[in-house]
């Protein structure tokens, strides 16, 4: 059977980034994708989308809803790996693939060239992988093998 | 046209007063996405959101990008040959929750993907030349990147 990869972020940069990483493995597996804007799903037309519920620091409560949301999205697709580029809504789905035992991986968005993002270092103390896009940045735990504009 | 666009999070009324100050100066329109700003600008026209498909519309027809220092424009820029004047928000003046548009804004410039302003006199000088794009660059992601993220989803099975 076809494995499956679910991908999320937020809409803007991380989701833009996302797409760049996220679009050429659409060849080796089946994709679920979820963003924070319906709109975004015409940009993978096609695909399988999912609405992701949003939420800032400004309405960080949100939070508590967008976890159930993915977690429930997580436990109906069954993905084998979970990728994120950001921010909050995508560290909460890492989270949440982290309790099911899903293989997750974070990529720090390229826009954190001096140090990890805050969601990123947070997101370093669970998920199974972790990419900055900056060498310099690059630890034994922290991978680097390039970056989004390729 | 020249357009300018600000992300879809929060406004950033220093960059459309600064553009509406030049604005009278130059013979070409200029149209502003500009979320809810308090500043109501006289020379620029704006638009509201833009959801990202029509985004790219609007996009296609610009023959230059004045932008925040956010990475979706920063690509959409890079990827369709257009020239891009970067203006970073400023975490101390209230503009974002930190300072990583200045750390964006000066590795873009390193790489010399893109043109940085970081002031009035700046951006005006910019804008009164002829830019050309500095770089462009392709659909995805280093092949390096793309093959490890592979490697590690295939790893264990």
């Amino acid at each position: 059977m076809n494995r499956k990869v679910l991908v999320i972020a937020s809409i803007g940069g991380h989701w833009v980034q996302l797409l760049r990483i996220a679009r050429p493995l659409e060849d080796h597996y089946e994709m679920i994708y979820l963003c924070t804007h319906p709109k975004c799903a015409k940009m993978v037309e096609g695909q399988k989308y999912y609405l992701a519920t949003d939420f800032s620091r400004s309405d960080a409560w949100k939070l508590i809803p967008a976890f159930f949301r993915q977690l429930r999205i997580i436990w109906k697709e069954k993905p084998d790996a979970i990728i994120t580029t950001g921010a909050g809504p995508g560290l909460v789905c890492v989270f949440a693939g982290w309790l099911l035992r899903k293989k997750t991986i974070w990529i720090d968005s390229i826009a954190n060239a001096n140090h990890m993002s805050l969601s990123g270092r947070i997101a370093a103390l669970f998920v199974s992988r972790v990419y900055t896009q900056h060498q310099h940045l690059a630890t034994d735990k922290i991978h680097y093998a390039g970056d989004i504009f390729g | 046209m020249i357009f300018v666009t600000i992300g879809t999070q929060i406004p950033f009324d220093r960059l459309i007063e600064t553009l509406d100050r030049i604005a009278p100066e130059l013979d070409e329109e200029i149209y502003a996405q500009v979320l809810k700003g308090k500043y109501k600008p006289k020379h620029i026209k704006t638009l509201d959101f833009i959801a990202p498909d029509e985004f790219e519309k609007v996009f296609q027809q610009a023959r230059l990008v004045v932008a925040h220092a956010g990475m979706g424009t920063i690509l959409s820029s890079l990827y369709n040959s257009k020239p891009l004047i970067i203006f970073p928000r400023i975490a101390a003046l209230g503009e974002h929750r930190n300072e990583h548009q200045n750390a964006t804004a000066q590795m873009i410039k390193k790489k010399n993907y893109a043109y940085v302003a970081t002031n009035e006199e700046e951006l005006r000088e910019l804008l009164h030349q002829d830019l050309r794009p500095l770089k462009s660059i392709g659909e995805f992601a280093s092949e390096s990147l793309v093959k490890s993220v592979k490697d590690y989803i295939d790893l264990f099975v």
